[in-house]
């Protein structure tokens, strides 16, 4: 076995090991149980999407007080990623083990590379086995089989979760190698995590209204650019890219976002949209999201590789 | 003779500081070299250009005819390393641990298993082996750094402040294994310390580095003369009677260059030993000689001396 696989599976049997998987991986099934089950209680929301869809409903209606799945993931999934993240390069740093580890015949990239694979993996079995108890439960309250349609928007769906929470393992991967100590890491890691799902959308607006003020009287045009411009900035937030992509894969009835005008949508057809036309609409978010976990991760790595292994 | 470790011209500039200025030395097979000097003087950053962890600003260093900075894996496969505050994985035993160092040596493991079960052996931690490292004290954790260095079956082992933090029990410990893995394993070892006297017991050549130069190099002996001596030897002399015509006698003798007394002591500074000469001396001027020895030069004073001149 190569010294990444040596790295990886000592990091996968960590992460399935410690207390701090097991409080996690408890909190998120039990998240999605109740929110399967409270989707199922209230199947009258799912009418909302066409009826060979209705299975997709358990990952986007929301129950009353309760929110969808879809938020709970693009909302508190950071976390799972930051967790699994943020002490990867510090921890063996300030335990000493990372000296040790490096002078054995390893290159130095494996030690990153087994991390940054065995968190990616974690987060892969964690949602497969959330995807699966929802699936499971939908089967059980709807009475019937999930056709392929269903089948493969959800398994795109479960790609674009692992991506997501994917970036955020690699960003506090990335702060746990800049910072020498383990809680400037971590808080580092919470306050990007506080900016892109919560004050991005108060800068969004802000600029937006700055450049583009819109009076109390107004034409379709200028609230089309001050939207324009807010949606722009939003598009930094890897939260609203997994948020889009969400929508578009599992409703397959949404053919747009943002504003649109009476003209753009007359004699539409409402017949649902082929996962493949969804998926043009937000390939662009898609791209982008992917892209965001490889810089990220290509940073941590250059800036490893050129980084003083002294403990000190 | 066959060097094992050749370091040529090495320098490393951190921020515009020269913390290893030309460095120049050589370690010969089989040889435990201690590498001495003050705290920032530039140790580890030698050691760590040597495994190739660090990369010089100029210089090379061979180990074993691999350069380090190019071919730092090789460097490395036969090389054992023990960083200073050595960690490991505190939720894994020590056997666990050990086990995870040979995997990363790509050690088939069966031939693994008896290797850790020798090394442990060797640093007197069996009966712990499948304790959490969580709980170990600072010694045991420095005596399984050792372990970790010898389950690959090195030919050079570095071991950078193996003593420092411990208690004297564990220290004494500790250069058993040192000295056991020198003369019985046969092992190369460069040691890194300011502890002078634990080095002075265990060590066949010293260096000693300051501000990023190594100053002097050698047996203890041969460093001792250098610095203290300046190249001549310390005789001291104890007499039964000290008489004006044995003084006078004394200096005659060729190769004497001060003699001083006090009391019934002598002390000769000549530049060679002259023991036979001067009891010659003592006896033939109606005395007799009680006591008459060269001079040992401990490590504390060469040190001593050599940082109070700077």
């Amino acid at each position: 076995m190569s010294a990444i696989g040596v790295i990886f599976w000592k990091e996968m049997t960590d992460y399935f090991g410690s207390r701090r998987f097991l409080i996690l991986f408890i909190i998120i099934c039990l998240t999605g149980i109740s929110v399967a089950y409270l989707a199922s209680q209230n199947l009258q929301n799912l009418s909302l999407l066409p009826v060979e869809f209705t299975l997709l409903g358990f990952f986007i209606s929301s129950a009353g007080a309760l929110p969808s799945f879809t938020f709970f993931v693009s909302f508190f999934g950071p976390l799972i990623g930051i967790i699994l993240g943020f002490d990867a390069i510090s921890a063996e740093r300030s335990r000493g083990t990372i000296s040790v580890v490096l002078s054995q015949p390893v290159f130095r990239d494996s030690l990153i590379n087994g991390k940054f694979l065995a968190g990616l993996v974690t987060i892969a079995v964690m949602f497969a086995s959330i995807f699966l108890i929802i699936l499971g439960l939908g089967v059980w309250t709807l009475g019937f089989v999930p056709n392929l349609a269903e089948i493969s928007r959800i398994g795109v769906y479960y790609l674009a979760t692992v991506v997501y929470i994917g970036f955020w393992l690699s960003l506090g991967i990335l702060f746990s190698i800049l910072f020498r100590r383990t809680s400037s890491s971590a808080l580092t890691s919470i306050m990007m995590w506080i900016f892109f799902t919560f004050f991005i959308y108060m800068i969004a607006n802000v600029i937006a209204d700055q450049v583009v003020p819109v009076p109390a009287v107004t034409t379709p045009e200028v609230i089309a650019k001050n939207e324009a411009i807010r949606r722009g900035i939003m598009r930094i937030s890897p939260a609203t890219l997994f948020e889009q992509i969400a929508t578009a894969v599992l409703n397959p009835s949404v053919r747009a976002f943002g504003f649109v005008t009476s003209a753009q949508i007359s004699g539409l057809l409402p017949t649902p949209l082929p996962l493949a036309q969804s998926l043009m609409i937000v390939w662009p978010e898609f791209v982008g999201l992917i892209v965001l976990m490889l810089i990220c991760f290509a940073v941590s790595y250059v800036v490893f590789m050129r980084q003083e292994i002294r403990s000190v | 003779m066959d060097w094992i470790v050749e370091i040529n011209e090495l320098t490393k500039v951190y921020n515009g500081v020269k913390a290893v200025d030309g460095v120049n030395l050589r370690i010969k097979e089989g040889e435990i070299f201690g590498f001495l000097g003050p705290n920032g003087a530039g140790k580890t950053t030698t050691i760590l250009m040597l495994l190739g962890l660090t990369e010089p600003t100029s210089g090379e260093v061979k180990v074993f005819g691999y350069n380090a900075t190019r071919n730092p894996l090789e460097v490395k496969k036969i090389t054992g390393y023990l960083p200073e505050n050595v960690g490991f994985y505190e939720d894994l035993t020590a056997r666990e641990n050990l086990a995870y160092i040979t995997r990363l040596n790509r050690i088939p493991s069966e031939k693994s298993s008896t290797k850790i079960e020798e090394v442990l052996q060797l640093v007197g931690l069996l009966e712990v082996a499948d304790k959490e490292v969580g709980t170990f004290s600072r010694g045991m954790l420095q005596r399984l750094g050792i372990a970790a260095t010898l389950v690959k079956e090195p030919k050079l082992v570095i071991l950078d402040e193996p003593t420092l933090g411990i208690d004297p029990e564990g220290v004494e410990q500790i250069l058993n294994i040192i000295t056991k893995m020198g003369k019985e394993e046969k092992i190369t070892i460069l040691l890194s310390s300011h502890l002078l006297h634990q080095v002075q017991r265990i060590c066949d050549r010293i260096g000693i580095i300051s501000q990023g130069k190594i100053v002097v190099e050698g047996s203890v002996d041969e460093v001792g003369r250098k610095v203290i001596g300046g190249g001549t030897t310390q005789i001291q002399a104890q007499v039964s009677e000290l008489n004006p015509a044995l003084l006078e006698a004394i200096k005659k003798i060729k190769g004497v260059e001060e003699v001083e007394a006090s009391g019934n002591f002598l002390n000769i500074r000549c530049n060679k030993d002259l023991r036979l000469e001067i009891s010659k001396a003592i006896v033939e001027n109606g005395s007799f000689p009680l006591l008459i020895k060269t001079q040992d030069y401990t490590l504390e004073e060469i040190y001593v001396r050599y940082f109070r001149e700077r």
